[in-house]
C-alpha cells in the first residue's frame, strides 16, 4: 500500500505539470490583455504597458514564463495580482470559506443522497423509487444557479428564515443554504447511484445467503448490502469534488461569499492571470490528493483490490 | 388445500428483489412469442416502447426542436422589441395563451415569452452541437487508445487525465473570457475542447472490453483487417455506453451554457439565451419572479427532458440493471 | 391434483427422530414467475419428505424446478416476481408458508441451512470469512464478537481447513475453490441445524475436489444425524451418498426411488435417457445417447405429459393426460417401497 501510493504521487506528476501548464497557456495565449483591462477604456501610454509588462514579465516567451512561475512557485511564491497583493494572502483568506462550504455540502450530499438512494433502492420498480427518481432527475435539470436563486428567494427573502448574505463562514447555520445549494446536484446524483447499487446488489447471490442464513432484515441491508453498495459511491464523491468547484463560484456567487469561487470568478473577469493561475493550481493538486485518498480508501473498502 | 396467497409474506418478499432464482430461473429461457432470441438493439427498443419515461421526454423534445428550428410558428413577437412605456416588467397573464404578455415582460419591456421561444434555438444549438463534437473527438481517441493500447493509449489516456484534472466549468470560463463576442460556435467550441474527456474514458474501457470478446478473436483468426474488425465488430458492441453518456451529458451542456452565460461568459447579446434572462431577471426576483421562472422553467424542462431520455435509453441498454 | 405419496411407504430411515412426523414434508407445492413473457410455472404439485439423517437427492435439468423449490423451502423465493399459489412446506409438522417473518427467520440458518453452488459469489466479497462464519453465532445466539470468532476458528478446523486461526481475517476470494466450499458448508453446519439443503454443491468445483467436498459432507451429515437435500444434474455424485431419489422434469417429480432400485430399473422414459446419456467406458466408440429437444418453455408448458415431445415412447394419452405419480411395482403386482413414476407406460419402461 505504502508502495503504491508512492508510485501514485510520483505519476501525479506530470499530470499536475501538464494540467497547470495547460491552465497557464489558457490564461496567457488567448486574447485578452489584462493589463490593458486595468485601465479599461482609458487610452493608456504605452510605455508604461510596456514597463508593467517587463515588470511581470509578460515581455519573455510564455514557456519561460510557465518554468519561471512553476520554479517562484515551488518556494511558496504565487506571484502578487495587478494590484500588487500576494495571490497567497488572497487564497489564505478564501480557501478556509470554500473548505468550510465544501465539508458542509459533501456531509448534505452524503447523507441524504445515500438516504434517498437506499430508500429508493430496496423499493425499486415502486412508487416511491418512481418518486425519488423523478425528484433526481428534476434537480438534476435545474441548474445550480436557478436553484439557487429560488431557494434564496424562498428560504431567506420571502420567509426569512435564513439570511441571503453570508456575513460569517463560521456560522454554520448562514453557510447551511449555500452549502444545501450546492450539494443538490451531486446528492441527486449520490442518490441515483446508490439507488442503482442498491437494486443491483440486493440481487447478488451473497444477499441470499445472507437471507438464507436468517439474518434479520436491518443486519442483512445495514452490513452486507450497504459495506458492498457504498463503494462506487465513495468513488463517485472522491471525483465530483472538481464539479464542486465550479458550483462553488455560482453559490459563492449568489450568496455573496468570499470564497476561491468568489475569487476566481472575479480574476477570470478581470484576466487577473496570476490569481487564476494560483488558485487553479492549488485546486489541480487538491483535487489530485483527493483522487489519491479515494483509491487509497477503496483498497480498504473492497479487499478484493490489491495494490502492488 | 389451504389459501396460501397471503403466507407468501415471507422474509423473502419485505427484502425485495433479492436475488432471481438462480439456476432455474425460467424468465431466462423463455423467449418471446417466436422463441428468438433479442439482440441487444431489438431487446433495447422493445424496453423504451414501454417506458413512460421515453414518451413523454421523445414528445417535449421533438416539440422542443420544432420551436428551435421555426420560432416564428409560436410567436410573432421580436423578442428584441422593448417597449419600456407600456411594458416596463409587466406581470404575466396566465390566461393568454401563446400572447406576447403570458409570460409577462422583463426590465426591458420585452416579451418574456418571446425570448423564451426565441432562446430555445440557442440552447439547443448549443447542446446538440457540444453534444455530437464530444462524441466524434472523444470517441475517436477513446476508440483509438482503447483498441490500440500501448503508447497511443497512454498517450491519449495522459492527455485525457490532463484536461480531467481542470474542473470543467472553470476551464470554459477561463477559455470563454478571451472573447469579447462570443457567438454560439464559440460556445459551442469552448464546451467541446474540455468537455470530450469524459466520453473519450468510456469508450476507450468499453472498446478494452469488446475488443476482448470471442467474437473478436475469432474474427482476427478468419483473418480481418483491422478497420473491418474495428468498424464491424468492436464498435457496434462498444458504442452503447458512449451513446448513453453522451444523451445524458446533452442535457448538461444545456446547462453549463446557461450558466456561463448567468455569469456572463457565455452567450452574449444580441444572442438570446435563456442564461442572460435569468441572469437578467435575478435582479429584480423580489418583486418579479416572473422573470426568473419562465426562462428558468423552460431551460429546466429543456435539460430534462434530454436527461430522462437518456436515462431511459441507458436503463433499456444496460440489461444488468433490469 | 391425485398424486400419491410416494414415500409414505419408505422405511423409517436410520436414526429417524420425531416419530410420525417427517423432519420436513412438501406437500402439493406450486410455485410461479410473472415475467413479462407471462407466467412461468416452475413447480407444479411437487411432494416429498426428508427425515433426520435421511438423504434426498433432487435431480434433474435446469428449468426443472429443483432449486426453485429448495428456495421455497428456505423462504428465498423472490416474490415477485415468484409466487406460491398452493402448497405446504411443513417442517416438523408445522407449515412454515403460514409463519410470521420472524418465526421463520429463526428456522433459517439455525434449523435449516442452505449450502449453495457458487461459494465465490455467495460469501460476501467484501466481509472477512471468520466474521461471516461468526455472525451466526451473534445473531443466532447472542455471542460477543469476541466468542464469535473463536467458534468460526473452531468451524473451519472442523471443515478441514489448514490454518484456521492465520486465515479467520482473510477474504472470500483469497481461498481456492474447494476452501471456499469448505466454508460454506461450515457456515450452513455452524448452528447444527437439522435438514441441510445442498444446491449443486460441487458443481463450480474441480472434479478432484469435489469428491472431498461430497466426502466431508456426507461425513459431516452422519455425524450430526441432520437431513440432507442433495440438488444436482449430476448422476455420479448422488449414487454415492443418496438414499433416495426424486427427478423432476418441468416442475414437476416424474420419478422416486431408493438410489440403486433407479439405477437398476429405471421406470420413467426420462429417466431411462438421464442415465443412457452417462458416458461409459465399456461403450468406448459408440455414440453418446443424447434426449432428443429441449427443456419445455415454462410459460407454456406442453399439455398432457410435459416430456412427450421429447420422448421416445409418447403416444396419444402423453399429449392429453397428465400422468400422476403412479406407486411402481414388480412384474407380479408385488410391492416396490418407496417407488413411484408420473409415466402413462411405466410398466412398459420398467419391465421392458
Amino acid at each position: 500500500m505504502g508502495r503504491y501510493a508512492a508510485r501514485r504521487l510520483l505519476q501525479m506528476i506530470p499530470i499536475f505539470i501538464g494540467t497547470t501548464l495547460l491552465i497557464f497557456l489558457m490564461v496567457h495565449i488567448l486574447p485578452g490583455d489584462p493589463v490593458r483591462a486595468i485601465y479599461g477604456d482609458k487610452a493608456p501610454d504605452p510605455a508604461q504597458i510596456a514597463q508593467i509588462k517587463r515588470e511581470y514579465g509578460f515581455d519573455k516567451p510564455v514557456l519561460e514564463q510557465y518554468v519561471h512561475y512553476m520554479w517562484n512557485l515551488l518556494q511558496g511564491d504565487f506571484g502578487k495580482n495587478l494590484a500588487g497583493r500576494p495571490v497567497v494572502d488572497l487564497m489564505s483568506e478564501a480557501f478556509p470559506v470554500t473548505l468550510r462550504l465544501t465539508l458542509l455540502a459533501i456531509t448534505i450530499e452524503i447523507i441524504i443522497g445515500v438516504g434517498l438512494g437506499a430508500w429508493a433502492g430496496l423499493r425499486a420498480g415502486k412508487a416511491a423509487d418512481t418518486g425519488v427518481l423523478v425528484f433526481t432527475l428534476t434537480v438534476i435539470s435545474i441548474p445550480v444557479f436557478v436553484l439557487g436563486f429560488i431557494a434564496r428567494f424562498i428560504f431567506a427573502d420571502e420567509l426569512g428564515w435564513l439570511p441571503p448574505n453570508v456575513q460569517d463562514s463560521t456560522d454554520f447555520s448562514q453557510l447551511f443554504l449555500p452549502a444545501f445549494v450546492l450539494a443538490m446536484l451531486s446528492m441527486a446524483y449520490v442518490a441515483r447511484l446508490t439507488r442503482t447499487t442498491f437494486a443491483e446488489n440486493l440481487r447478488a447471490d451473497y444477499m441470499r445467503t445472507a437471507l438464507a442464513k436468517g439474518l434479520p432484515r436491518r443486519r442483512i441491508i445495514g452490513v452486507h448490502l450497504l459495506r458492498n453498495s457504498l463503494i462506487p459511491v465513495v468513488t463517485f464523491v472522491g471525483t465530483d469534488v472538481g464539479g464542486f468547484i465550479g458550483g462553488a463560484v455560482i453559490t459563492e456567487g449568489i450568496f455573496n461569499i468570499q470564497g476561491v469561487g468568489n475569487l476566481l470568478y472575479r480574476a477570470i473577469q478581470t484576466s487577473e492571470g496570476s490569481t487564476v493561475t494560483g488558485v487553479v493550481t492549488v485546486l489541480v493538486l487538491v483535487i489530485l490528493l483527493i483522487n489519491l485518498l479515494i483509491d487509497l480508501l477503496y483498497a480498504v473498502l473492497d479487499p478484493r483490490i490489491r495494490y502492488a | 388445500m389451504p389459501d396460501v396467497t397471503k403466507a407468501q409474506t415471507t422474509d423473502a418478499a419485505t427484502v425485495d428483489a433479492v436475488a432471481p432464482p438462480a439456476v432455474d430461473t425460467p424468465a431466462k429461457e423463455s423467449g418471446k412469442k417466436s422463441d428468438k432470441p433479442r439482440s441487444l438493439w431489438g431487446d433495447a427498443w422493445y424496453d423504451l416502447r414501454h417506458r413512460p419515461m421515453f414518451w413523454i421526454s421523445s414528445v417535449l423534445l421533438v416539440l422542443l426542436l420544432v420551436i428551435a428550428a421555426f420560432p416564428g410558428w409560436f410567436t410573432s413577437v421580436d423578442p428584441r422589441d422593448g417597449d419600456l412605456v407600456h411594458h416596463y416588467l409587466g406581470k404575466p397573464q396566465l390566461g393568454h395563451f401563446f400572447q406576447p404578455d403570458w409570460f409577462g415582460y422583463d426590465q426591458q419591456g420585452r416579451s418574456i415569452y418571446s425570448r423564451v421561444i426565441h432562446g430555445t434555438r440557442a440552447s439547443i444549438l448549443v447542446g446538440v452541437g457540444v453534444t455530437a463534437l464530444v462524441t466524434l473527438l472523444g470517441g475517436l481517441l477513446g476508440m483509438l487508445a482503447g483498441y490500440f493500447g500501448g503508447w497511443i493509449d497512454s498517450l491519449i489516456s495522459r492527455i485525457v487525465d490532463i484536461f480531467f484534472g481542470l474542473p470543467f466549468l472553470l476551464g470554459t470560463m477561463v477559455v470563454l473570457n478571451a472573447f469579447t463576442e462570443r457567438k454560439v460556435y464559440v460556445v459551442i467550441l469552448a464546451l467541446a475542447c474540455l468537455g470530450w474527456t469524459s466520453i473519450a474514458r468510456v469508450t476507450r474501457s468499453s472498446v478494452i472490453t469488446a475488443k476482448q470478446a470471442d467474437y473478436v478473436t475469432a474474427a482476427r483468426a478468419l483473418g480481418a483487417g483491422t478497420t473491418r474488425i474495428l468498424f464491424r465488430h468492436v464498435m457496434p458492441n462498444a458504442i452503447a455506453p458512449t451513446i448513453v453518456v453522451a444523451t445524458i451529458a446533452l442535457g448538461g451542456y444545456i446547462s453549463a451554457e446557461a450558466t456561463l452565460s448567468f455569469l456572463g461568459l457565455g452567450l452574449s447579446d444580441p444572442t438570446i439565451s435563456w442564461g442572460i434572462d435569468i441572469s437578467e431577471g435575478s435582479k429584480v426576483i423580489r418583486d418579479n419572479p416572473h422573470t426568473l421562472l419562465f426562462p428558468a422553467g423552460m431551460l429546466s424542462l429543456t435539460v430534462f427532458a434530454f436527461i430522462m431520455l437518456g436515462d431511459a435509453v441507458r436503463d433499456a441498454l444496460d440489461p444488468k440493471l433490469r | 391434483m391425485t398424486t400419491i405419496e410416494e414415500t409414505r411407504n419408505v422405511p423409517e430411515p436410520r436414526g429417524a427422530a420425531g416419530g410420525d412426523v417427517p423432519l420436513l414434508e412438501v406437500r402439493d407445492l406450486h410455485v410461479e414467475f410473472h415475467t413479462r413473457d407471462g407466467v412461468a410455472k416452475a413447480v407444479n404439485g411437487v411432494n416429498y419428505t426428508v427425515s433426520s439423517g435421511e438423504t434426498l437427492a433432487v435431480l434433474g435439468e435446469s428449468g426443472s424446478g429443483k432449486s426453485v423449490t429448495a428456495q421455497a423451502i428456505m423462504g428465498i423465493l423472490d416474490m415477485p416476481p415468484g409466487r406460491i399459489p398452493k402448497g405446504q412446506i411443513l417442517y416438523r409438522g408445522e407449515d412454515m408458508l403460514t409463519m410470521s417473518n420472524d418465526a421463520r427467520r429463526k428456522i433459517r440458518g439455525s434449523k435449516i441451512a442452505m449450502i449453495f453452488q457458487d461459494a465465490l459469489s455467495a460469501l460476501n466479497p467484501v466481509l472477512s470469512v471468520g466474521y461471516q462464519l461468526g455472525e451466526m453465532f451473534r445473531v443466532h445466539q447472542g455471542l460477543s464478537k469476541k466468542d464469535a470468532k473463536a467458534k468460526a476458528i473452531e468451524l473451519m478446523d472442523r471443515v478441514k481447513i489448514p490454518a484456521a486461526k492465520e486465515r479467520v481475517g482473510d477474504y472470500p476470494h483469497q481461498f481456492s475453490g474447494g476452501m471456499r466450499q469448505r466454508i460454506m458448508i461450515a457456515m450452513a453446519l455452524a448452528l447444527e441445524p437439522d435438514l441441510i439443503i445442498a444446491d449443486e454443491p460441487t458443481t463450480a468445483l474441480d472434479v478432484t475436489v469435489q469428491a472431498q467436498v461430497m466426502d466431508l459432507l456426507a461425513d459431516l451429515q452422519r455425524e450430526y444425524n441432520m437431513g440432507l437435500i442433495l440438488i444436482t444434474h449430476d448422476l455420479g455424485v448422488v449414487a454415492d451418498v443418496a438414499d433416495k431419489i426424486a427427478v423432476m422434469y418441468a416442475g414437476r417429480i416424474v420419478e422416486t426411488a431408493p438410489v440403486h432400485e433407479l439405477y437398476k430399473r429405471p421406470a420413467h422414459p426420462y429417466t431411462k435417457g438421464l442415465l443412457e446419456s452417462i458416458p461409459r467406458l465399456d461403450q468406448k466408440g459408440q455414440d453418446l445417447y443424447a434426449i432428443k429437444g429441449l427443456p419445455p418453455n415454462l410459460t407454456r408448458i406442453p399439455s398432457g405429459c410435459a416430456f412427450n415431445p421429447r420422448c421416445p415412447k409418447a403416444q396419444d394419452i402423453c399429449r392429453t393426460d397428465v400422468p400422476s405419480l403412479h406407486p411402481v411395482t414388480e412384474r407380479d403386482g408385488g410391492g416396490l417401497v418407496g417407488r413411484g413414476s408420473a409415466c402413462h407406460f411405466w410398466k412398459e419402461t420398467i419391465h421392458g
